[in-house]
């Protein structure tokens, strides 16, 4: 393990992936590059296969073809994970509920032995306290709200200091205000560590709020990919229907 | 496959010896209670069951030998891994399930820390060191609950010395390793069914109440297959 932090961003490139559970096939030879530094935004429909994505950039999936590489190495060359620092912002958040978030937000440093106890400290009060939670430290998962279990996990995923972190449905389940809170939150990290960040939502404010460049991703293939400006502009009739549909109530 | 690679971790017990602690102290605080009521029970059982028959054929004089014996290579290990496989079995592939429908343990992989080390390890250390220490506590009371009821039963009516002098004649070390050793595999076996199949669970929580009969059952089915096999094993050693 690497004990040499530094603020490096990475490039992911995907080429040709698929994926199949059982008949369904929900990745269908996607491709696509995420620069270094860039805020991609894989944008899509309930099922349209993004967490999937997410997941085998992580390394929690295989596909079933095709390949994925993080600066040019296959996710899965040995010591990878050593070399680059990859973290995962879970959509329930995926804190350990038998833990307390201080414990949950130190356990990457600790069980790698990445800093003595009293500098674990410290970074856990600095993480706690840049995602607003100061204080909360011997809380248990079970006493926060959905957007205090979401900061909590950015916290954790800070103390990686990522050189690429995935969000999957970061804003979910989350009123407007703290969706917000969570989209300056990816910004600002972004803006302090330079870390590349691939965010997997359906929320359209989101994604056009801070992505720098938006992939749509409909049934397991990339409908359109491009800076916002030109998604939006895009004339493939499904990302048009997903980016105008609106909720019409009936005329009483 | 799960066994083989927490063998190969065992080198990094040391490190994890907190949480080897923790889980210790619900395997063996937690059950001592229940280990020592219900191997009490088993003792005085099985006084209960065997004693009128043997005083009838005036071999009353065996009495502590028989119950000694049949508890300490047997009852107590084979009735202990039950008990254990229904409380502690059944709490790790619950949790360990739980962990892996809720995503913890995918957050733990994205953090590079290896389920095996950090959940597997410990509790398949702690169950393999803690059942066989439980068994010594249950041989005891069980040979305690034994004698009370061969002493206190009129039908019966051998004396608590002369019980426990026939079990210290009969009962020798190698009776109490020969449970000890079964003991010990069937820990194994607990903590690695146990542990697979909570890391294996999908689908909710109905898919956690499947893993928590398959880690029970399938515990105890295994238990007492092998204690054949073990005890054929063990026999032919001590010959």
């Amino acid at each position: 393990m690497s004990t040499a932090l530094n603020h490096d961003s990475v490039r992911v490139e995907a080429r040709g992936l698929r994926k199949s559970f059982g008949d369904h096939e929900v990745l269908r030879g996607v491709s696509f590059t995420v620069e270094r530094g860039e805020i991609f935004v894989l944008m899509g429909p309930s099922g349209s296969g993004k967490s999937v994505l997410l997941k085998h950039i992580i390394g929690l999936e295989e596909p079933d073809a095709g390949e994925l590489l993080i600066e040019g190495l296959d996710i899965h060359t040995e010591g990878l994970r050593d070399r680059y620092r990859m973290a995962m912002v879970f959509q329930s958040g995926a804190l350990l509920n038998s833990l307390t978030v201080g414990e949950n937000v130190g356990l990457y440093l600790r069980e790698h032995r990445l800093k003595p106890e009293a500098d674990i400290q410290r970074v856990i009060t600095e993480k706690l306290e840049l995602v607003g939670l100061k204080g909360a430290e011997d809380k248990i998962p079970a006493e926060l709200s959905g957007g205090m279990k979401k900061r909590v996990a950015i916290a954790r995923a800070l103390v990686i200091e990522p050189q690429l972190v995935l969000y999957d449905e970061p804003t979910s389940e989350l009123d407007p205000l703290i969706a917000i809170t969570i989209g300056q939150e990816i910004l600002e990290l972004r803006d302090r560590t330079h870390a590349t960040s691939l965010v997997v939502t359906h929320d359209r404010d989101l994604a056009f709020g801070i992505a720098d460049r938006i992939a749509m991703i409909a049934e397991g293939e990339i409908l359109e990919i491009g800076r916002p400006e030109e998604v939006r502009r895009s004339q493939h009739p499904l990302v048009r229907k997903f980016l105008t549909a609106d909720f019409k109530p009936k005329p009483r | 496959m799960l066994f083989w690679r927490t063998l190969q971790a065992l080198p990094l017990a040391y490190r994890h010896r907190r949480k080897v602690l923790e889980q210790f102290y619900e395997v063996g605080m937690g059950s001592l209670l229940m280990v020592c009521i219900l191997s009490f029970f088993i003792g005085g059982v099985l006084a209960l069951e065997i004693g009128p028959v043997m005083v009838e054929r005036g071999l009353s004089n065996f009495l502590g030998g028989i119950v000694g014996l049949s508890l300490c290579r047997e009852l107590a290990p084979s009735l202990m891994a039950v008990l254990i496989a229904g409380r502690i079995g059944s709490a790790m592939a619950a949790e360990i399930g739980s962990m892996a429908v809720y995503q913890e343990i995918d957050a733990l992989r994205t953090m590079n820390i290896n389920p095996i080390h950090y959940l597997v390890l410990p509790r398949i250390i702690a169950i393999a060191v803690g059942l066989p220490m439980l068994l010594i506590f249950a041989d005891l009371v069980g040979w305690m609950g034994g004698a009370l009821v061969c002493s206190t039963n009129q039908q019966i009516a051998v004396g608590m010395q002369s019980f426990m002098a026939n079990l210290r004649d009969t009962v020798g070390t190698k009776d109490v390793l020969h449970g000890l050793i079964k003991s010990f595999v069937f820990a194994l076996i607990i903590g690695t069914v146990s542990c697979h199949q909570g890391l294996a669970t999908i689908g909710g929580p109905r898919g956690i109440g499947r893993t928590v009969t398959k880690a029970v059952v399938n515990s105890i089915v295994l238990i007492l297959i092998l204690d054949y096999f073990l005890t054929h094993l063990l026999v032919q050693i001590e010959q």
